[in-house]
């Protein structure tokens, strides 16, 4: 893909380190496939960053698709609506792919998927209305950080933005569905654009994809030159696909040069991020006032009999989902909810799936090989490749002597855990799990 | 149907980069050198540095299990020390104060502050001052490179270094305008070799071969090799007069590039941020340049990187990066002085 490409911007700035990780977007080019209805569904209350929901429906209610069926009055929050129509057969506790147990709405399919008849496009003029909806529809961060999206869009009345970007980035290895979503749904991502552009005001959209999608790249091109009649607002840019230039920090670093100062948000430095899938999502809901209650996931590893991309319910029985693409080919060691490099590792695929899961990647014995833990050797590896400018192998050295002092000088709370440094490291160190342990050290000191 | 699933932190992947293939790494660079050290001085060579190889190996595995702590011998660190450590020594020192010199490398300089990472000087050329000041006849025992050293009344020479060192501390004491000394090797042969030195610092080719290997594997950063050896020929450029032979002399000679792609890129004691290591590079240039041209020692590289490995972590301290998106917090400063 040429780098000179007229109207087409290139980063304006790299972050610096970042390592090179082997793509494995094997189900590129695989269209996104629609799974059939489950049987039944646990919808959990907590699939999304802050307040958990409280169940409004009890055991017995019919309920249909996109009826709320679990709110919270706190603002950090996101309702759940139901993915399927049915009879609420329980409501309790149920056990996460994470091991969190947590309140969740069980429902047994009655098979006919009928829709809520309370569902209808909602009325937005402006931003306190956009919220509004946004909120109502259920949105969370869909890129697989989960965080309620009306939260995102409410930006202060004191703070000056002047950014919307666009994170279609991907730089996971593995996930390709926000791929897919720029080739099947590039429409929606530009309604959704022209949507967020004209309530929020914003004087400039960035639209960052990664330079190992050229595809991708040349369909939302050709949309946005199409509909960009009223001057350049619109851009598209194309980012190095190095890891982690997906993270919201990197984006803002990448399409404005900007750096978000450390425990402060993009908004602090005139820019929001959106993904480009919870981007396309808002424009189909306020076209059609249906809530989240099905997303796409890559299922793929090197124990998938079939990879796929698919759209399930939300809610749906994780070995169900295995299930469609082929089953397990190979005896699985490690499942994992995202990409290698930050997703969760699951206990069990007897859970549901969640709205913040984006992908379910299922690797065998093989894959599972960890490089053999040896003392540190200061080779700086870590430091070099950390985005973040911190020196993973000094906070290694104060968590292991809980050391809150030296520690809170280091800045550990800056780090985002991307796994860079652990990744590179030849010692193979657990340099992630010891930051952890290392912010868990700070809370402990600041809790006293 | 109950799953054996492993449930551990992320990150999931790692590169395919290992310690052990990093020393292997080291070991291949300096395999060139070591084959013209076989050429030039015989199979003495070769005998002398499978005794350092083995002498380290044993100590650490004798020392760990004496400390009751694992086996790290699979990381080959032993064996790069080994090689380093014959490198700095004559081909004509006796076996055993070859072997003394890795049992001092391993135990004393390395195990004894933790093993791997720990050691605070680097532990090959400790083992060498050590062994210099022990043994200073023998350490100092050279002989010219095509003689071989398991000959009792192989002819020792100076070496260069050693040569323009007498030259230059005379001409430095009788206030005379300075000039390189006669009878010096020609540069082709300060490349190839064939001249007087200790093992590993006479053929500058093949090391520097092999420096550019660990600059291509990236085992190394460029930064100290190039400020070092850059330090020094800027130094010796103007302590010359402007004689583009004598620095080149100053750096083919002395084991310079033995020091500065070999032992001053030790992870262990060289600093881990980029800014830390321009400023190691210099110190160690320049330490090197003053002991040398001031010193009444032949070469410098040995002490200068001694003395720079103990100022490491200092240098760590202050050039430690900031976080990411860092703003100085100056307008509160302002409001709390009125």
């Amino acid at each position: 893909m040429s780098k000179k490409t007229p109207g087409v911007l290139t980063a304006v700035r790299h972050g610096r380190g970042g390592v090179k990780v082997a793509h494995h977007k094997n189900t590129a080019e695989m269209a996104i496939e629609r799974m059939p209805v489950p049987n039944k569904v646990i919808l959990p209350m907590q699939q999304h960053i802050g307040a958990p929901c409280t169940p409004i429906v009890k055991v017995g209610d019919t309920v249909a698709v996109g009826q709320k069926i679990g709110d919270s009055d706190k603002f950090i929050s996101a309702p759940i609506h139901s993915s399927i129509s049915g009879t609420v057969t329980a409501v309790g506790d149920v056990k996460l792919a994470n091991g969190i147990i947590t309140k969740g709405v069980t429902i047994e399919s009655d098979g006919e998927m009928r829709l809520y008849e309370g569902i209808k496009p909602p009325v937005v003029t402006n931003k306190a209305e956009l919220c509004a909806a946004v909120r109502e529809s259920g949105l969370v961060g869909l890129g697989g950080a989960g965080f309620p999206a009306h939260v995102k869009l409410n930006i202060p009345e004191d703070k000056d933005i002047d950014t919307l970007i666009i994170n279609a980035a991907e730089c996971e290895p593995y996930i390709t569905v926000d791929y897919r979503e720029c080739i099947e749904n590039a429409e929606n991502i530009l309604k959704g654009v022209e949507i967020l552009k004209n309530i929020l005001g914003f004087k400039q959209v960035i639209i960052a994809i990664e330079d190992n999608k050229p595809k991708a790249f040349e369909i939302m091109k050709e949309i946005a030159d199409r509909d960009n009649d009223k001057g350049d607002a619109i851009k598209l840019m194309t980012l190095r696909s190095r890891y982690p230039q997906g993270a919201e920090k990197m984006m803002v670093l990448s399409a404005t040069g900007r750096k978000v100062p450390p425990g402060k948000l993009p908004s602090d430095v005139g820019c929001v991020v959106m993904n480009v899938t919870s981007t396309a999502f808002i424009a189909r809901y306020l076209e059609t006032g249906k809530p989240l209650v099905s997303r796409s996931i890559t299922v793929d590893g090197s124990a998938i009999a079939e990879p796929k991309n698919i759209r399930v319910p939300i809610g749906t029985n994780i070995q169900d989902i295995i299930d469609f693409c082929g089953g397990f080919k190979t005896e699985p060691r490690k499942i994992i909810f995202g990409g290698p490099m930050m997703g969760l590792a699951i206990c069990s695929t007897e859970a549901p799936i969640c709205k913040q899961n984006n992908a379910i990647l299922a690797f065998d014995e093989r894959k599972d090989l960890i490089k053999k833990e040896r003392a540190c050797i200061r080779c700086g590896r870590c430091v070099d490749v950390c985005p973040m400018s911190l020196t993973p192998t000094l906070i290694e050295r104060y968590s292991r002597v809980k050391d809150a002092e030296k520690l809170k000088a280091i800045n550990v709370n800056t780090c985002m855990e991307c796994g860079s440094c652990a990744y590179a490291c030849p010692s193979g160190r657990p340099l992630v799990q010891y930051i952890r342990l290392a912010k868990q050290v700070l809370r402990e000191e600041s809790g006293k | 149907m109950a799953k054996r699933l492993t449930v551990s932190a992320s990150p999931h992947v790692r590169s395919s980069e290992t310690t052990t293939g990093i020393m292997l790494d080291v070991i291949l660079a300096l395999v060139p050198a070591l084959v013209m050290c076989a050429v030039y001085f015989g199979s003495r060579a070769l005998v002398l540095t499978a005794v350092t190889v083995a002498s380290c190996v044993i100590s650490e595995f004798v020392c760990r299990k004496v400390m009751k702590r694992d086996n790290t011998l699979g990381d080959l660190s032993a064996v790069v020390t080994g090689i380093i450590l014959a490198f700095n020594l004559p081909a004509t020192l006796p076996l055993w104060m070859a072997a003394i010199g890795g049992i001092i490398a391993i135990v004393v300089v390395k195990q004894m502050f933790g093993g791997i990472g720990q050691n605070f000087v680097n532990p090959a050329m400790t083992a060498r001052i050590i062994l210099m000041v022990s043994f200073p006849t023998a350490m100092a025992n050279w002989i010219a490179s095509g003689q071989n050293a398991w000959e009792i009344d192989a002819i020792t020479s100076a070496t260069p270094m050693g040569q323009i060192t007498e030259q230059l501390t005379e001409q430095i004491r009788d206030g005379v305008d300075f000039s390189l000394p006669e009878g010096l090797p020609s540069i082709a042969e300060m490349l190839l070799g064939k001249h007087g030195g200790s093992m590993g610092e006479v053929c500058s080719i093949a090391l520097i071969c092999g420096g550019f290997y660990l600059l291509l594997r990236k085992v190394i950063s460029p930064i100290i090799p190039f400020f070092f050896i850059g330090t020094v020929a800027v130094f010796m450029f103007f302590a010359g007069g402007g004689n583009v032979d004598f620095v080149i002399y100053q750096l083919l000679g002395g084991g310079l590039m033995l020091g500065a792609f070999f032992m001053a890129t030790d992870y262990a004691t060289s600093p881990i941020t980029k800014k830390g290591k321009i400023i190691f590079g210099i110190g160690c240039g320049l330490i090197t340049s003053v002991i040398r041209i001031y010193g009444s020692l032949p070469e410098g590289v040995s002490f200068s990187i001694i003395l720079m490995n103990i100022l490491v972590p200092h240098i760590e301290n202050l050039t430690l990066s900031k976080p990411f998106g860092f703003v100085k917090e100056k307008k509160e400063k302002k409001e709390v002085k009125a």
